[in-house]
């Protein structure tokens, strides 16, 4: 084993303890099964109440390529990624030279001893460990021995961390629910890892966790399974999707709440139907086709999907039709890399079709705004009888948050503006696309409504207010008049920003959904680089008038977002023209997370660069 | 005025003849057509009209939906008091299925094109089928994009001429033998020109529930009606071959037996209706798919349009029994039963912790 370099110049700290706070790379080969041992190495920690974030770094393949699982923990809560490696455990022969390369000095690395890594860096703490040996003593099965490997070596950094067995142990039971066999096996080679480890590592490094109480009473999930849970407890009934990454497990998880808690308690069958179409083109179809009938619906995608559904999103918009519809946004265009982070669709989604058309977007900013704007998403596309979107990405989408347990909505379902049979009795008839009550929404009627003025005619062709064809001219521009009017409704109903204005603060941030993370670790460095700032979060578009008065009252507003060409920016300017003079653009368009630092570093460079 | 008790020495003006619900004709159907004078799809709409008002369907219970091209605006000429449904080019199909599970207890109509099924619509075409979405298709069937003014159809016989010469080299899609291989549960064939078959067609697929193809030849009279086109009303009519004399007895009457045993095969319909098919030369077994395979196949190589019922089985399970939902419909649930209670969110809070 080596020592620290003599004379580095540390970026880590030797002297003294590092508690709580730093972070661990973990290199494998994906379909390795390391997956389920990282969750187990990260819900430990959060078990001993220590804020924690766990990012899976993968590639789009199924089995035998390099992936990464980092795992911050920051006793400050700070959970964006960060680009600092404290720990490497590099369990991949093909990346480990690289990998142990780009550590910075006086990091861990924990290796396999085969691997000779010693050799590669000097400067870093190796932690050499025979793990096939162990995986040998730890079961005879041979096929089971890679997949042990992987909770051997959380046995071993649970050793070098001191994080407690106990926590191991109720995290692999957790991880294994039910599967006593596997639990016991898991369990025992965790402890075969943490065994060696005690027996022949001398701890050289700083790094370790020592129990707090922040995490008491908080959950761990997922930005899909969140939203999941948002469709369920709004009461969606018809599910239309086709997979795509990293969008599918958000209907998977769906799938299987479904299951348990919409089925009939008298005759177990399904309050609810789900179908996986053929193609993204059919899955929207069926969800306007559903939304029309009555039933709320939804469909969940991504990039490629969304655009696809382009034709069917003006249709949708242009016929007034309610139905919700998600994108776990990855990097494009075309395939781009479906495995890596983005937020590059809001612009292409917002003006989704061809023609005059602006749909309303819902940006959460959390795994609980997950749950909440995904149950608001069903109110908000009944309200205003137009497809409605949902815009997360695959950083919040498919990892791990910490968050506060979900609120149970207090709201009554808003099933909008329909015209019962009763209604139609009074009224004698209606007229579906005329503004009756001036804030652009008509009435409707659902198909199957027992009266004979119930019915009309639903037309992606021009139309006029009793929803017969039309090309006139007037009928064309009062009906794209309208439907403006509904936008500017929307504009007033939609979820607020989330504003923090400081005192004296002379410059501004303005930034959405997964960003959030980032922003606020960021906003803290700057506040230590004497650089105040305030705050406005944005959590739907069409944009809210807030936003004129946060940036009017700042001398400059920094617009961070994870796209290249500056998307909200050019939105904002486009309905507020007036603002362009004061935005300044923060884009990160690596395919990773962005991460605080590139934020104040941009920002104070900018800072500098105006002075 | 004529009263109650006294004759009228001329008769009164006859009033319009209603249907067991009291509703006319006339309330069956929808604003005039704007398609060309004497387009086959006009005689189909007729039809339409006719079946319902003889079935005595209450409008409400219908939705009618269609793609894009001159078939599928017919709807809105047909059954102005059920709701409408004009979607975008050949993904009325997934339309259809969403709606259908929203309420599966309305009838779904879908009117297509031989341009919007074959070609853009083939994949949710196949699709529906494969699901047996109950819908009664009726794919309007001409060989020619009428709306773009006579382009080919993936529905035009090898060999058939547009009107400026031109010769279509490729294979015809034949939707029937397609649906048949797909598993579809009710594939029928007609004519336009054939209102006694086609009427009898559509009530039979109005009693089925499954997907119901009906494939009617439907002569373009702009595009396609003139010498060398294998679709014109003169070529159709010396080509059609049915394959069985039909009719159609509702759930509600008694089936005649005023026929010669072995000279009707009598198919029974989920709603208890009845279908007659009354031989005509060979006898046609509708519920033989290979058969059915094997005659259409025969029919391209003679040369000769066959219709009627070619094959129909209804033992399929329709998408709303795979799904198993519930039998209200779900576009009706309430709150209660849409929105799981407090304490499911609380248990699963607790798992995540």
């Amino acid at each position: 084993m080596n020592t620290l370099a003599a004379n580095s110049k540390e970026t880590i700290e030797s002297k003294g303890q590092k508690i709580n706070e730093f972070s661990i790379h973990v290199a494998t080969v994906n379909g390795s099964g390391s997956q389920s041992s990282n969750t187990v190495l990260m819900r430990s920690i959060f078990q001993m109440g220590i804020p924690v974030s766990g990012k899976n770094l993968f590639p789009s393949n199924i089995m035998g390529l390099p992936t990464w699982f980092t795992i911050r923990v920051n006793k400050n809560g700070y959970v964006a990624r960060t680009e600092h490696v404290d720990i490497l455990v590099a369990m991949n022969p093909q990346t480990a030279v690289e990998d142990v390369k780009s550590l910075p000095k006086g990091a861990v690395c924990v290796s396999p001893v085969e691997l000779n890594l010693d050799k590669v860096r000097q400067d870093v703490i190796h932690y050499l460990v025979p793990f096939s040996q162990l995986a040998v003593e730890a079961t005879e099965n041979i096929k089971l021995r890679k997949l042990l490997t992987n909770i051997i070596y959380v046995g071993v950094v649970a050793h070098i961390l001191d994080i407690d067995q106990v926590e191991i142990d109720k995290a692999i039971a957790q991880q294994f629910e039910g599967k006593e066999k596997a639990i016991a096996l898991n369990v025992g080679a965790a402890m075969a890892g943490r065994k060696w480890a005690q027996e022949n590592i001398t701890k050289q490094d700083p790094f370790k966790v020592e129990r707090l109480d922040k995490t008491k009473g908080k959950i761990i999930i997922d930005g899909n399974g969140a939203a999941a849970l948002g469709c369920l407890f709004a009461g969606i009934s018809v599910v239309t999707w086709y997979p795509i990454t990293p969008s599918s497990s958000l209907c998977e998880q769906l799938i299987d709440y479904l299951e348990q808690y919409r089925k009939d308690k008298k005759t177990g069958k399904a309050t609810f139907a789900v179908v996986q179409a053929e193609d993204e083109l059919a899955a929207v179809g069926m969800a306007l086709g559903a939304g029309w009938a009555g039933a709320r619906s939804m469909t969940s995608t991504s990039g490629p999907g969304i655009s696809l559904m382009s034709e069917f999103a003006g249709f949708g918009y242009f016929t007034e039709i309610p139905t919700v519809i998600f994108d776990v946004q990855r990097v494009g265009p075309s395939t781009g890399l479906p495995t890596r982070t983005s937020q590059a669709d809001l612009m292409s989604t917002y003006l989704l079709s061809h023609g005059d058309t602006k749909h309303p977007i819902l940006l959460p900013g959390s795994v609980s705004e997950c749950f909440d704007l995904a149950v608001e998403a069903f109110n908000l596309a009944e309200r205003l009888q137009q497809p409605v979107f949902v815009l997360t990405d695959l950083d919040l989408g498919m990892n791990n948050w910490m968050s506060d347990p979900f609120t149970y909505p207090t709201t009554p379902m808003d099933r909008g503006k329909v015209l019962s049979k009763e209604d139609l009795e009074k009224l004698g008839g209606f007229s579906r696309y005329k503004d009756v009550d001036g804030d652009g929404i008509p009435y409707r009627t659902i198909p199957g409504t027992e009266h004979p003025k119930a019915a009309y005619f639903t037309r992606g062709s021009g139309h006029n207010e009793d929803a017969l064809y039309s090309e006139r001219s007037a009928d064309y521009v009062n009906l794209m008049d309208r439907l403006n009017k509904k936008t500017e409704t929307a504009r007033k109903i939609m979820p607020k920003p989330v504003v923090d204005k400081v005192q004296g603060a002379k410059i501004g941030i303005i930034a959405y959904g997964s960003s959030d993370f980032a922003v606020v670790e960021s906003r803290d460095q700057l506040n230590d680089a004497k650089t105040q700032t305030s705050y406005l979060r944005l959590r739907a578009l069409p944009i809210s008038k807030d936003v004129v008065e946060f940036v009017q009252s700042h001398d400059r507003v920094y617009v961070v977002e994870q796209n290249r060409d500056a998307q909200l920016q050019k939105l904002i300017i486009m309905d507020y023209p007036e603002l362009a003079g004061k935005l300044v653009a923060v884009t990160h368009y690596t395919g990773m997370p962005i991460d605080a630092q590139f934020i104040t570093d941009s920002i104070l460079k900018k800072e500098q660069e105006k002075k | 005025m004529v009263t109650a008790d006294t004759t009228p020495a001329s008769p009164a003006p006859k009033a319009p003849q209603t249907n067991k619900l009291g509703l006319t004709l006339a309330d069956y159907k929808g604003s005039p057509s704007t398609l060309c004078d004497g387009c086959g799809h006009d005689a189909i709409t007729s039809q339409l009209i006719k079946a319902f008002w003889e079935l005595n369907i209450e409008p409400h219970q219908v939705a009618k939906l269609s793609g894009i091209g001159c078939s599928s605006k017919t709807p809105a000429y047909f059954l102005s008091r059920s709701h409408g449904f004009n979607s975008v080019h050949g993904r009325m199909p997934s339309v259809a299925t969403g709606a259908f599970l929203a309420n599966q207890k309305l009838i779904y109509v879908g009117v297509s094109g031989d341009g919007d099924t074959a070609s853009i619509g083939l994949g949710q075409f196949c699709h529906m089928i494969r699901r047996n979405i109950p819908i009664v298709y009726v794919c309007e069937d001409n060989g020619v994009y009428g709306l773009t003014k006579g382009q080919f159809s993936a529905t035009a016989d090898q060999g058939s001429k547009l009107k400026d010469g031109t010769a279509n080299h490729l294979n015809a899609i034949d939707l029937c033998g397609l649906a048949i291989e797909l598993g579809c549960s009710f594939v029928g064939r007609s004519f336009a020109g054939d209102p006694r078959q086609l009427v009898a067609l559509l009530k039979a697929a109005i009693s089925h529930r499954g997907t119901a193809i009906l494939d009617v030849i439907s002569p373009c009279v702009t595009f396609n009606n003139h010498e060398g086109s294998s679709k014109s009303y003169k070529k159709v009519k010396e080509t059609d071959t049915p394959l069985h004399e039909l009719g159609y007895v509702p759930f509600y009457e008694q089936i005649s037996v005023d026929y010669e045993e072995g000279e009707v095969r009598t198919v029974e319909l989920h709603d208890g209706s009845h279908l007659q098919l009354k031989k005509l030369g060979q006898d046609y077994d509708p519920t033989d798919r290979l058969a059915a395979e094997s005659a259409i196949y025969q029919s391209h190589k003679d040369g000769h349009l066959l219709t009627g019922l070619l094959y129909i089985n209804e033992d399929n399970q329709n998408f709303g029994q795979v799904l198993d939902m519930v039998d209200t419909p779900l576009s009706r649930l309430k709150t209660d039963d849409l929105r799981p209670p407090k304490e499911a969110l609380d248990e699963i809070m607790a798992t995540l912790m």
